[in-house]
């Protein structure tokens, strides 16, 4: 099959992101003083645990960023290759049997027929009222009686090939762990062997039911919710490429360079301040839809569109929040500032670019490194309540957020339709308690101040 | 302490002058009148006559910035940036362009609402994230610490909407203690009010919870705590007497700032529960892209955030004598 890859902007900025903490880890583990923060982290169970499911996130969402257009079919030989509209990813062609098989609407959960009743015609050629089966979810059954037990089985065998699996990598990650004994790898083990424990036996059944249902349109849940990711993962980094410059350079220059500069930095990030922050967004992004309407003959795919839409989202995000983490840089660089090593550095003629780079930032970048961690999961609940205001990502993309917001209206139905909503609330609250935990250990990993206030903890309690 | 209130008050002028200029650039400058024109008008082929009409009947007919073709202070006042921007200083903020309806008596009538949800959520919740944190830091350091720490981390990483959405559920749907939406005036609001407060403080719970508990511990690892112990205090003395004062200070930053901007009610509570505040009209003017209402919003919203800083600093001296306002 031949296809022409597509590079959509999220895309190339999300692998741009993958490259530079590649670069960043490999730094680090060269240099024993910035490796040894991350030590401290990584010897805690939760946030090895965590990092494991944050990673189990970030692969579905990185195969989901590798994009290209297949091409359609020749009817002649002879004729130049068209290429279709529909922007697919890895991640697509991996699921290609959840993403083609769409039913009519509603199903429930491992159903063999649909949620609402309608008209069917009988072999004898009578009309009746009745649940019609499933298009494809357990279609292959003739008997639907035996569909526990060819579910069973089917977990079953996803479970055998999950162990394989999971003892194949314990094997892998062997010289791991015999290089870095402090770090408990049985959490990592564990977190691992719960994840494939859940995504093979799904992924086995998932080829011929639809294991969380569908959704309105007949899309399946499982399909939808881990499309989410993607958009999930982009709107908890990339705002980050934004955040980062200006919350950095504004932050510590206010801190070291104090007087009108100070003033100026501290006047902009207060007025921004001042502005609720989902109405600025609002405004933001209310601008933005026009902006692209008016333009809408930039993009030749809905896809590349909708992901202009994406990249601008996290822009304004970007462009709203780093007032954090600049008003934290300022006081920290103020500090650092009267110290007597950047008092040294001016005595010997040092120029402010030079102390800034190398004597203010090395210094404040635990607080950055941690801000950075503790927002990701902030970004993206974000991300849900915006898509519920209509504020959020365009309509077209798959999010936890249009999920949320397409699956509310059914609270009203009887019996209700819950799965589209449990399973975006679900994978939604894995990512960010992932997200969380490990932030917490970073914290404890990083800020000294933190640790002096747990050794206080620890000391005896005996009033 | 007056001079120092009065350069705080002068200070904030500034300020609103940059909030006024930003939002008019992010309505005015990022696209034309006839632009937005084009889009409440729905298609892409709309007449030039209908975007003309459309720019005079909302008051978008004007030049941007500088009316040459008038007389006199009309150059300056007649333009798109003094209707527009200017005038929200003297909170005039016109009609809303979805139903022509005057702005500021919308607000006035339903902010109402919005303070009966909003100060009941505040209060409760703030009483109880902090009978929480205290109770975690008297038994720090125990199982019983840990696991409410634990839960603290997991209900922070829960959305909103689950709360929202798993509250009418259970309590509205499944088990018919009260209406899953609505608002009537008066006493009878109460019914209406329940579920939403208690799912105001139970989604602020976990992160302020935890918040607090790190600033009471932070507190109980200083000198002068010690010292409490050492002179022979109990516990419980110490934890009310010193710890709970002195922690009081990190507390009030995030807590009086936020008291004017209650007005504003909560956005997403409020369009959830059909509560008829200024956070649901704000969903709405959103959601029909009024951008008159989005903006008179945003410039409300600003200003009551502005006296929140102020009334910060101010309650500084209450609690902490030895902060002086210079």
């Amino acid at each position: 099959m031949s296809f022409v890859p597509v590079l959509l902007a999220t895309d190339a900025l999300l692998w741009l992101l993958v490259a530079a903490v590649s670069a960043y880890a490999w730094y680090c583990s060269r240099h024993e003083h910035l490796a040894a923060p991350w030590g401290r982290v990584f010897r805690s169970p939760a946030a090895i645990g965590s990092a494991v499911v944050l990673a189990a996130y970030l692969l579905v969402g990185l195969a989901d960023s590798l994009h290209f257009r297949p091409a359609l079919e020749r009817k002649d030989p002879k004729m130049p290759i068209a290429y279709s509209v529909d922007v697919q990813s890895l991640l697509d062609l991996a699921m290609s049997h959840l993403r083609g098989r769409a039913e009519k609407t509603y199903s429930a959960p491992l159903a063999t027929r649909s949620f609402a009743k309608e008209q069917i015609e009988r072999p004898d050629g009578k009309f009746e009222r009745d649940f019609p089966r499933l298009r494809y979810g357990g279609a292959h059954l003739e008997d639907e009686s035996a569909r526990a037990g060819d579910i069973a089985a089917k977990a079953l065998s996803g479970l055998a090939a999950a162990v394989v699996l999971w003892a194949l990598i314990a094997l892998a990650l062997r010289p791991l762990r015999r290089r870095f004994p402090d770090v408990p790898w049985y959490a990592a083990l564990v977190a691992l062997a719960t994840i494939l424990a859940l995504a093979g036996p799904v992924f086995c059944i998932a080829t011929s039911y639809h294991v969380l249902g569908t959704d309105k349109v007949g899309h399946d849940i499982v399909y939808l919710a881990l499309k989410s990711v993607r958009t999930s993962i982009v709107i908890g980094t990339i705002t980050t490429l934004v955040l980062l410059p200006l919350g950095v350079a504004l932050g510590i220059m206010a801190g070291y360079f104090k007087g009108w500069v100070d003033d100026a930095i501290q006047y902009l990030y207060t007025t921004l301040n001042s502005i609720p922050s989902v109405l600025l967004i609002a405004a933001a992004v209310l601008m933005l839809q026009v902006f692209l309407d008016k333009n809408a003959d930039w993009f030749t795919t809905a896809a590349q569109r909708a992901d202009m839409r994406l990249l601008c989202l996290c822009a304004i995000l970007g462009l709203t929040s780093w007032t954090g983490l600049a008003r934290l840089l300022r006081g920290e660089s103020l500090k650092l500032s009267e110290l007597e090593y950047i008092q040294a550095a001016h005595a010997f003629g040092v120029s402010n670019v030079r102390i800034l780079l190398r004597h203010i930032l090395p210094n404040v970048a635990h607080i950055v490194i941690i801000t950075l961690v503790l927002d990701f999961s902030g970004f993206v609940l974000t991300e849900a309540v915006l898509s519920y205001i209509g504020v959020g990502v365009d309509p077209s993309t798959t999010s936890f957020g249009t999920m949320i917001n397409a699956a509310r209206f059914e609270m009203a139905r009887d019996p209700m339709v819950w799965w589209s909503l449990a399973a975006a609330f679900v994978f939604m609250l894995v990512l960010v308690l992932a997200a969380n935990l490990l932030a917490d250990a970073v914290r404890d990993g990083f800020d000294p101040r933190v640790r002096i206030g747990e050794a206080g903890v620890a000391a005896p309690l005996k009033a | 302490m007056s001079a120092y209130i009065i350069r705080r008050i002068l200070y904030t002028i500034p300020i609103l002058i940059g909030v006024n200029l930003l939002t008019f650039l992010l309505f005015f400058i990022v696209n034309t009148p006839d632009d937005m024109a084009r889009m409440q008008l729905g298609s892409k082929r709309v007449t030039p006559e209908a975007i003309e009409k459309w720019k005079t009947e909302y008051g978008y007919d004007r030049p941007l910035l500088w009316n040459g073709k008038a007389e006199g202070l009309e150059k300056a006042t007649g333009t798109i940036f003094f209707e527009k921007s200017v005038k929200l200083f003297t909170f005039s903020f016109g009609a809303a362009e979805a139903d022509k309806r005057d702005i500021a008596n919308e607000i006035k009538t339903r902010m109402w609402p919005s303070l009966a949800l909003a100060i009941p959520v505040f209060l409760v919740g703030l009483a109880v994230n902090i009978t929480f944190a205290l109770f975690l830091a008297f038994f720090r350091a125990t199982y019983l610490d840990f696991s409410g720490v634990v839960l603290c981390v997991a209900m922070m990483s829960v959305s909103t909407l689950f709360y929202i959405i798993g509250g009418q559920y259970l309590v509205s749907k499944l088990w018919h203690l009260v209406p899953i939406s609505g608002y009537d005036a008066g006493l009878d609001a109460a019914k209406f009010l329940a579920l939403p407060v208690v799912i105001g403080v139970i989604s602020s719970f976990g992160s302020s919870g935890r918040l607090y508990r790190t600033l009471f511990v932070e507190e109980m690892g200083k000198d002068y705590v010690r010292t409490a112990r050492a002179k022979g205090l109990a516990e419980t003395t110490v934890l009310f007497g010193h710890v709970l004062k002195n922690a009081m200070i990190p507390i009030l930053t995030g807590v009086v700032v936020v008291i004017p901007t209650l007005f504003l009610g909560s956005l997403i509570a409020e369009s959830f529960f059909g509560i008829p505040g200024l956070g649901s009209y704000t969903i709405d003017a959103i959601q029909a892209q009024d951008f008159a209402v989005v903006r008179a919003m945003v410039f409300i919203g600003s200003v009551l955030y502005i006296i929140g800083l102020l009334l910060t600093d101010i309650s500084y001296t209450f609690v902490d004598p030895r902060i002086r306002l210079q």
